[in-house]
């Protein structure tokens, strides 16, 4: 019999006296006007099940190291995941010969210096010490909930173990570990489908039963699905349909970059009243109610940042790069090209409601419990399409009255928060390599244009 | 090497596994991205590693690690050994919830290899003369047009892979992957337009050298490329209603994609992937008598094709690739299998598993899924039609868990009215399901305009991977489809 704890592996991270002690050495081998070293070491684990067995079942132990060196205004970058002291020694000569070969970039300035890294929590012990055995165990939980209903269930369940070490050649040195732990579930019975998840950077955290159940409950009630004619509809959005909307959104123009070229949905409309002034969005890497962590992959400070206030568009991701391009001091945080990481949508205390309160105000729409393959369908329009699944149902005077078949929308993002009536009290956090906060929407349009047969 | 992969299988038949196998796998990828007239970023990336994969009491167990991750040392017996333990562990956890053991479906052992081998090796060249043609392509584009931004990137993959199984196999495969794509950016008043070349998503490949490059033509092509982007701001809005579309060849190779290519892998048939992305509507009992498509709608996988980005000498259940009837005069016959599926449902594989690397186990994958090309010339099918859209290149693509109801969008569209192109349209986009589209389906361009379009990025599984498959296909025309979604 083998015991759970034997799975246990204490050597898959380089710790950070190692991995700072190969971020040196890189530097030291280096002969580039500036050069910057990245290392990441990651152990990650994923037990994926489907028709209520596990049917794959995963572990990787894996290291990349990056160097990107600069002459002058011409950059070079190597990676390789081959760390023997040979390997690190031809990246840092590869980097040094591609910068010497490259044209100059004439909008690079220079890599940032160091700046003080702020504490976050985002290693948990109990994550890291989890085994094949646990995910096992958790999923066995949901196969259970889901056999007491007389439904199938499908899924994954992963726990990893991520680190990074940054340094340049001005002085920079930032060190973290984070751990994370997901659990998704989609529960199906002959007729429909339910759908929750879990995640959290301490695995104790997710309660397994406490998916399952959810999961069941949608099931539960996602059957006799009838058919409703594609159109303009009220809707209440569960937290996973809005988490997805809102890192659409992200995507389409909170970054500098894409401000900077003139592909942002925000160019022009920073300072001016985009969606609701119920509607406030912004990335906070260090707010422990989502994944934090600390620093980007530049070795920069995470800080939150304000990017919509009370409907109006404030500010921009900044990387080093898109920074010192505006002539600015330092970047946000957000390398690389101004990408999200903790994303919040929220309203004010004064403004949020009870879920309850929420569906109560629906007096004749649609309950979205998640969207399926979203895509943008024209980025400055904000306009992005995609499916409803695992529970679609018809509200009217606040109560679900029936299930429905799975409908397709096209739509602006920014049309539909502008129309938002009210937004939820209760948040939920969902993901965490790219993690999104987020509570349930109850929008006064929404454009379906198609109807799937389920 | 193959003596150190075969600890691996020496170490899981004592520890009671009934199968095993080895990936080792050696990759370099070199990137080369152009914006706005200067070099983006130009990386070079190597990386090796190996996954032990291992069927114990009827369930799968797999460990990978790379063959120096964190000692810092090269890739030990010790090593292998360990991950091996780790798989059968992994395995052992597994098999807690397993309702009947997996039996593979039976395979003769091969020793064998295979290559892809270039006409020009990319890996020989000048990096400062690839730099140089991204860059002539831009000043192109610049100058042909007032374009906002211009792009550039190009792409190039080269791999060994060696497979051992505990039931003899022992393959090496080798290959050199080339692509790649420019395109440009027009700002107007409230509008912004793109155009690129020669597909969406990173471009086009193949298996081949840089010969793939320059046959594409990048510098040819460049001038229309910028102008069509300025040309769209002042374009009008693609009509909505229903009408004929003719898709070109690289917006039909996605339709093909994501409503037959996917729909057809039987690990989502059998329900393996409903936690995630989904199933598929063709389930088991269509097999041989579901009408697909219309009867001019033959559908054909094929992983030998020279070149094509889908090919491969094996598959990573070590099963020789294979062409095979996918759909024949619109009637669907076969879904692409592995030995664990196809065993399944009493069936031999057909040789489409295939993980992305070595920390990846493999999964079922398209081929080269490729839509047999007719009879007709493009311009004999645009003077065919009476009112419609011809689209060319993806925009956005979305289509249900079962692969049924989809929408896709397209850079650029031309409307056509009684046999004659009238005029470009902005935002063109069409919607339906996989069923009746394919039997709308009434006229297919001949081989002279039929290429195998090789994608580098099919999204599948979890972890996922993201895997390089092909489709052949040429222009083609479908009735009555609707056109023009969503409010503008």
């Amino acid at each position: 019999m083998v015991k759970k704890n034997d799975c246990r592996r204490d050597d898959s991270c380089f710790g950070r006296e190692r991995s700072l002690e190969i971020v040196e050495e890189v530097l030291k081998l280096s002969r580039a006007d500036q050069t910057e070293v990245r290392l990441t070491g990651f152990q990650s684990s994923l037990t994926r099940y489907a028709n209520s067995v596990i049917h794959q079942n995963v572990d990787e132990i894996n290291a990349r190291l990056s160097v990107k060196a600069y002459v002058g205004k011409k950059m070079g970058s190597v990676s390789t995941n081959r760390l023997d002291k040979e390997s690190i020694a031809k990246t840092v000569e590869r980097a040094l010969e591609l910068a010497e070969l490259s044209p100059e970039n004439p909008e690079f300035v220079s890599l940032p210096g160091p700046r003080p890294i702020p504490e976050a929590q985002c290693y948990f012990e109990s994550t890291a010490a989890a085994t094949p055995y646990d995910r096992a165990d958790n999923v066995m939980e949901v196969i259970a909930e889901a056999n007491k209903a007389g439904f199938q269930a499908a899924g994954a369940h992963s726990t990893g173990v991520n680190e990074i070490a940054v340094g340049n050649s001005l002085g920079v040195r930032a060190y973290g570990k984070s751990t994370s732990a997901e659990l998704t579930c989609v529960i199906m019975s002959d007729e429909g489908s339910g759908y929750a998840q879990a995640s959290s950077r301490d695995i104790a955290n997710i309660d397994a039963a406490q998916v399952a159940e959810e999961a069941v409950r949608r099931c539960l009630v996602n059957k006799n699905q009838i058919a409703i004619e594609p159109g303009e509809y009220a809707v209440f959005l569960e937290p996973y349909a809005v988490a997805e909307m809102v890192s659409f959104l992200s995507s389409m123009g909170f970054s500098a970059v894409s401000y900077q070229e003139g592909r942002s949905f925000l160019c022009g409309k920073l300072g001016t009243e985009i969606v609701s002034p119920l509607i406030n969005i912004c990335d906070d890497g260090l707010d422990p109610r989502g994944a934090p962590f600390p620093f980007d992959g530049e070795g920069q400070p995470k800080s939150r940042v304000a990017l919509v206030e009370q409907g109006v568009a404030k500010n921009l991701l900044y990387d080093s790069f898109a920074a010192f391009k505006e002539g600015k001091k330092e970047s946000t945080g957000h390398y690389p090209r101004g990408m999200a990481s903790n994303l919040f949508l929220y309203a004010l205390p004064e403004d949020s409601v009870s879920q309850e309160e929420l569906m109560s105000g629906v007096k004749r729409g649609i309950l979205v419990t998640r969207f399926h393959y979203v895509r943008s369908v024209h980025t400055q329009k904000t306009i992005i399409t995609g499916m409803t699944r695992d529970g679609t149902f018809l509200i009217e005077d606040g109560q679900v009255v029936s299930a429905l078949k799975n409908l397709r929308f096209t739509e602006s993002i920014l049309n539909a928060l502008r129309s938002t009536e009210g937004v939820g009290r209760e948040q939920k956090l969902i993901g965490t390599s790219y993690s999104v906060v987020a509570p349930a929407l109850r929008l006064g349009k929404f454009n379906f244009t198609g109807q799937a047969e389920h | 090497m193959d003596s150190i992969l075969k600890i691996a299988l020496d170490k899981a038949r004592e520890l009671g596994a009934e199968y095993a196998d080895i990936r080792y796998v050696s990759s370099q990828t070199e990137r080369i991205s152009t914006r706005n007239g200067h070099v983006d970023s130009l990386g070079i990336n190597s990386d090796s590693g190996y996954g032990v994969r291992v069927l114990f009491d009827g369930a799968w167990g797999f460990a990978s690690r790379s063959d120096s991750a964190i000692a810092g040392k090269m890739m030990s017996a010790k090593d292998v050994q360990e991950t091996t333990e780790e798989a059968v562990r992994i395995a052992k956890a597994s098999r807690q919830s397993i309702k009947k053991p997996i039996a593979l479906s039976p395979l003769d052992p091969v020793e064998g290899s295979w290559s892809a081998v270039p006409k020009k090796d990319p890996f020989e060249m000048k990096i400062e003369d690839k730099i140089e043609y991204l860059l002539d392509c831009e000043r192109l584009m610049k100058k042909a047009a007032p374009v906002d931004l211009t792009y550039g990137s190009l792409v190039f993959f080269k791999e060994t892979k060696d497979f051992l199984s505990t039931e003899g196999s022992c393959i090496r495969q080798e290959m050199v992957q080339s692509g790649g794509s420019i395109g440009a950016i027009a700002r107007g008043v409230d509008e912004v337009q793109g155009r690129s070349y020669p597909a969406q998503f990173g471009g086009d490949f193949a298996l081949k050298g840089w010969e793939h490059i320059e046959d594409l033509d990048f510098i040819g092509e460049a001038p229309r490329v910028a102008q069509e982007a300025c040309e769209l701001l002042k374009a009008p809005q693609c009509p909505s209603g229903a009408m004929d579309i003719i898709l070109e060849g690289s917006q039909l190779a996605l339709q093909i994609h994501e409503s037959c290519g996917h729909a057809i892998e039987l690990d989502r048939v059998l329900g393996m992937e409903a936690g995630y992305v989904g199933t598929s509507f063709l389930t088991l009992e269509k097999k041989g008598t579901f009408r697909y498509g219309s009867p001019v709608v033959n559908i054909v996988a094929d992983a030998t094709i020279p070149g094509g980005n889908g090919s491969f000498g094996y598959d990573d259940d070590g099963v020789p690739a294979q062409k095979f009837d996918v759909v024949k005069e619109g009637i669907f016959h076969n879904y692409l299998s592995s030995r664990e599926t196809a065993g399944e449902i009493g069936e031999v594989s057909n040789g489409a598993n295939r993980a992305v690397n070595w920390n990846r186990i493999p999964l079922i994958r398209m081929t080269n899924v490729n839509l047999e090309p007719g009879d007709y010339t493009l311009d004999e099918i645009i003077r065919d039609t009476d009112h419609g859209i011809y689209m060319d290149l993806n925009r956005s693509y979305s289509i249900d868990d079962r692969r049924y109801n989809f929408q896709f969008g397209t850079e650029i569209g031309w409307e056509i009215e009684n046999g004659c192109v009238k005029g470009m349209v902005k935002n063109p986009t069409y919607t339906g399901n996989t069923p009746e589209f394919w039997n709308s389906c009434d006229a297919i361009a001949s081989k002279d305009e039929w290429k195998v379009w090789g994608i580098p990025n099919c999204g599948k599984g979890e972890p996922g991977q993201a895997i390089r498959v092909g489709h052949g296909a040429a222009p083609a025309r479908f009735r009555n489809v609707r056109v023009g979604v969503g409010r503008w």
